[in-house]
């Protein structure tokens, strides 16, 4: 008896963090798929359709530990460009990148693609966090 | 004696296409030139070639016709600041310059369409982040109506095929023979189309007309 109660209740735990997970996913595969369209159409010309960028020229997506560190400004990066000197992958870049002219939801699908594609892994970018971070642009 | 018909028939058509392969087409405008040659009527075709030019490179030396004379060579259209298919023409192009880097009688010329931005300065400092070196792929700067003037004669073939394109900037490669006539175009921004000319170049390389024996 006591067996088969342990067993329903893990049953119960079991299929409910599936389930939750699921919703996530789904949540995470319709940004990731819609990001990868946005990133076809505005970011791969320059950036390379591995996200390896152009020799000196054009930095590459890869650099995990940039993306992670500057998590809470790639918003504000991709809605008002970039112009100067920056790090990536020990190696220095100085250049410019025009805005995108992307929306919010745009950018979110997009950091969702570019943060787990090419050997990157991250948490989905909601376009709530994006409008929180955004708002907070300098 | 049907086998020997199939094999006679394999060996024909492995035979055409070896022949067709070995040399590249001659492109651009031609006209038929009837000379007396010894007494004997003889009709020639001239085809077109690209006229003599003057610009500057990256390293701010003059570049004319001359400079090009016994190379082959692929010439483009670009501007250092461009952010939609130049990056996609050289990106593609790398591959291309790393190929035939160490051959002397190759060259890649690119002609800047915003000589007013791309400054021989803004050339070296492009050449230096695409991390070239040596004087195998030239950035050129010059006057603006000359750069389109040349352009003309190299995207003649282009028009032909594609009568409604805004060719200085549809990211064209142009490969040119060492007697300066057109011997392919290619949508730089093709990987595939810019594998088939590196193809094509070393095709182009081995045909007799490109080796002359001194």
């Amino acid at each position: 008896m006591k067996v088969k109660i342990i067993g329903c209740i893990c049953f119960v735990v079991i299929a409910f963090a599936i389930s939750c997970q699921s919703d996530e996913r789904i949540e995470f595969n319709r940004y990731y798929s819609n990001g990868s369209t946005v990133y076809q159409a505005k970011c791969q010309n320059c950036h390379g359709i591995k996200g390896d960028g152009l020799q000196s020229f054009i930095p590459p997506l890869t650099d995990s530990l940039y993306l992670k560190n500057n998590k809470k400004t790639l918003a504000c990066l991709l809605k008002n460009g970039l112009k100067g000197k920056v790090i990536i992958n020990n190696k220095a870049f100085d250049g410019e990148m025009l805005p995108s002219g992307l929306t919010p939801l745009e950018i979110a699908q997009v950091l969702t693609y570019v943060t787990n594609s090419f050997g990157n892994k991250a948490a989905t970018s909601t376009v709530e966090t994006v409008n929180a971070d955004l708002a907070k642009c300098n | 004696m049907k086998k020997l018909i199939y094999a006679a028939t394999i060996i024909l058509l492995i035979s055409a296409c070896k022949s067709n392969n070995s040399t590249l087409p001659i492109y651009g405008n031609k006209k038929p030139v009837t000379k007396t040659v010894n007494g004997k009527q003889v009709t020639d075709t001239i085809y077109q070639t690209i006229p003599d030019f003057k610009f500057v490179n990256q390293y701010g030396d003059t570049i004319t016709g001359k400079n090009l004379d016994g190379k082959i060579y692929v010439a483009d259209f670009f501007f250092t600041t461009c952010p939609t298919i130049c990056p996609v023409m050289h990106r593609n192009m790398l591959p291309v310059y790393n190929e035939f880097k160490s051959n002397p009688d190759f060259r890649i010329i690119s002609h800047s369409i915003d000589p007013k931005y791309d400054t021989v300065p803004v050339l070296k400092k492009y050449a230096d982040k695409m991390g070239l070196s040596g004087n195998t792929w030239w950035l050129l700067h010059g006057d603006k109506d000359a750069t389109y003037t040349i352009a003309k004669s190299y995207l003649t073939s282009v028009q032909e095929k594609n009568p409604q394109g805004n060719y200085v900037h549809d990211g064209y490669f142009i490969l040119i023979d060492k007697q300066k006539r057109i011997r392919g175009t290619y949508m730089g921004t093709d990987p595939a189309e810019v594998e088939k000319m590196t193809a094509d170049i070393k095709t182009l390389m081995a045909e007799p007309d490109q080796n002359p024996t001194k």
